[in-house]
């Protein structure tokens, strides 16, 4: 079907060649020049997303000062004062709940995809890892707080509550005032599923890249499974496992719509795990559509400092994947 | 110790074990077996999530939805009945304008970064910028579009909605364009190039054509990736209860700021609108991913 239109073009541009010469080279020169565009576009776009993250922000910086912005610990809007402080602490612990629980699901999958899975069953559970990337966020947001929230608040909170009332540090850090099962940890533990896919995406495909050669010499000589993950692909692949562990965090911060389900959306600084809290994007989608002036500008600033984060951690991530692809 | 205490219990029961085991010290043999259980247990769990998330949207998608959702539009607080009409054709509206956006446009950068600059310093510099604007907070973007183009016209608009989603979907076309590209022989270019064609029919006729099954790919998976999105919508086209104005100034409806809001919403009936919502645009979008692997797929394959 291709060959065919593309012998009639052969056969037919000759007679075109004569009066098609000079709006040729035309063509060709609007054509670079639309392709360079296009790619400035997207350089465009980021510098843009700075931009107006520092200039809607700024009111807000001027008044409160960069740092009594981002240290500031209350957020009152009929005061009109506001502080970033419980918004970051909220970003930053639910992140880390992520984590903590993502990191080691993620890469035990990859490593049961790569080194332990029968043939037959790679191709369904790589499909099904994959097809959990692909479903909307905020259907992980319906699914905790209608159907995870109930069962943290009966199964985890209540006994907890039972168990560590009273006792010093541990009493506070697990105590929930009340057992109403949406927090900030269960916002940790949909994010962790939420970063899952990308993580274990990533590494096993780093894990795959390692030559075949290494592991089986090391089999070949004893080795267990175990010692083959630990002094061989570990070792190979580590720095780009942090990489991808550096992207399911950059994931994990900037999440909007499931975690503004599942975290409770309270203002104040929380000592308890199991409290309600906020993070810089749930706060931001609850609040930006009724907020003027300071308020909206103060929700900027808020912005630009996840920006400010995530950038980072998305920089450092692409740095470290790429530093291995190229070796 | 530890040998002297286990050793001689499969000794008496069962040999085999021992045998292949016979020199394995027993840390060796308990991390390897404890290294095993726990990745095959890790993944387990991870399938388990997915089926018991996927399962109930089923059960209660399945359960809401009925022909009215299709044929009435949102219903009011406290009114039975209504469907989701309008906040689809607004989500099938917006998305068709963030594709038909984004798709020119990802497909020239990508060609400029595999076809006119494949080593130079400013490409390498465009694709670090579209690999972060990938994985970029997509809330920010809404902020982005706000200050670009609600604050200044005063009103929110099914414009901003598909541009916001234009530059969500412009990075996954991009890098796709590039890496099919790049997979394009050599020989091809040169043979065109030896005919006398100029670069841009080189692209045009040869490569873009030799690419076309995974360019249209990258097309399909940008489609699922913005189909779904909710946060750079709640900023730029709102929402509406009401079929919105013909020129999509003003909240426009869409189906995940509706699932968003009637999930959250006391009322029962809007609840169940919202499982249903959540149902239909979970389908698309895995109808989409599955569409698109198997367009690669046929590629490969012929």
């Amino acid at each position: 079907m291709s060959s065919v239109a593309s012998n009639e073009h052969v056969v037919a541009s000759p007679s075109s060649v004569g009066s098609g010469r000079i709006s040729h080279s035309g063509f060709d020169r609007g054509f670079r020049a639309a392709a360079i565009g296009c790619a400035a576009l997207v350089l465009l776009v980021l510098v843009g997303i700075i931009g107006s993250m520092i200039w809607g922000g700024l009111p807000a910086f001027r008044e409160f000062g960069f740092f009594g912005f981002v240290g500031g610990s209350t957020w009152n809007v009929g005061a009109d004062r506001y502080g970033a402080w419980p918004a970051i602490a909220g970003t930053l612990s639910s992140s880390l709940i992520a984590l903590v629980i993502g990191v080691p699901l993620s890469l035990g999958i990859a490593i049961f995809l790569t080194q332990l899975s029968p043939a037959w069953l790679k191709g369904p559970i790589s499909t099904a890892v994959e097809l959990l990337a692909a479903v909307p966020s905020i259907i992980y947001g319906m699914w905790g707080l209608f159907v995870f929230a109930p069962l943290v608040a009966n199964y985890v909170q209540i006994p907890l509550n039972a168990l560590v009332e009273g006792v010093p540090i541990v009493g506070t850090v697990l105590y929930s005032r009340v057992p109403s099962g949406t927090g900030i940890f269960t916002a940790g533990i949909i994010l962790a599923l939420m970063i899952i896919p990308f993580i274990a995406s990533v590494t096993r495909d780093m894990l795959d890249q390692i030559p075949p050669v290494l592991r089986e010499s090391a089999y070949g000589i004893g080795c267990t499974t175990w010692e083959v993950v630990r002094h061989v692909l570990v070792p190979q692949a580590g720095i780009s496992i942090i990489g991808a562990i550096m992207l399911g965090l950059g994931r994990a911060l900037g999440e909007t719509m499931a975690v503004t389900f599942v975290i409770g959306n309270a203002n104040r600084l929380s000592s308890s795990i199991f409290d309600p809290g906020s993070t810089i994007a749930s706060r931001i989608a609850n609040e930006f559509n009724e907020a003027a002036d300071l308020q909206l500008s103060a929700l900027i600033a808020l912005g630009c400092i996840l920006f400010l984060v995530t950038f980072s951690v998305l920089v450092a991530a692409r740095l470290l994947i790429a530093r291995v692809q190229a070796r | 110790m530890a040998t002297l205490a286990t050793a001689p219990a499969p000794a008496t029961t069962s040999s085999p074990p021992q045998v292949t085991w016979g020199r394995v010290r027993q840390s060796r043999r308990l991390a390897d077996r404890l290294l095993k259980v726990v990745s095959a247990l890790f993944t387990a769990i991870g399938v388990f999530a997915l089926g018991w998330i996927l399962l109930m949207l089923l059960w209660q998608g399945f359960a809401a939805l009925g022909p009215s959702v299709f044929l009435h539009t949102m219903p009011g607080p406290g009114s039975a009945g209504g469907g989701l009409l309008n906040a689809m054709a607004g989500s099938l509206i917006m998305t068709t304008i963030g594709i038909v956006v984004a798709t020119p446009i990802g497909v020239l950068a990508g060609t400029y970064l595999a076809e006119y600059a494949r080593t130079s310093k400013l490409a390498s510099g465009i694709r670090f910028v579209n690999d972060i604007l990938l994985s970029a907070p997509s809330i920010l973007i809404g902020l982005f579009v706000y200050t670009l183009l609600v604050a200044p016209f005063g009103a929110y608009s099914g414009w901003a909605g598909g541009v916001a989603l234009a530059i969500i979907a412009v990075p996954v076309i991009v890098r796709t364009t590039e890496d099919m590209l790049r997979l394009v022989p050599n020989g091809l270019r040169e043979a065109a190039a030896a005919l006398g064609a100029p670069p841009s029919r080189v692209i045009t006729l040869v490569t873009w054509r030799a690419a076309r099954a995974g360019i249209v790919t990258g097309i399909l998976l940008a489609t699922a990736r913005i189909a779904g999105e909710t946060a750079p919508l709640l900023f730029t086209a709102l929402n509406n209860n009401f079929w919105f104005s013909p020129s999509l100034i003003g909240g426009v409806s869409n189906l995940p700021v509706t699932i968003y809001q009637f999930a959250l919403s006391p009322y029962t009936n809007w609840q169940e609108l919202a499982w249903a919502g959540a149902l239909i645009i979970t389908i698309t979008i895995l109808g989409l991913s599955v569409l698109a692997r198997f367009v690669i797929k046929r590629e490969v394959a012929r």
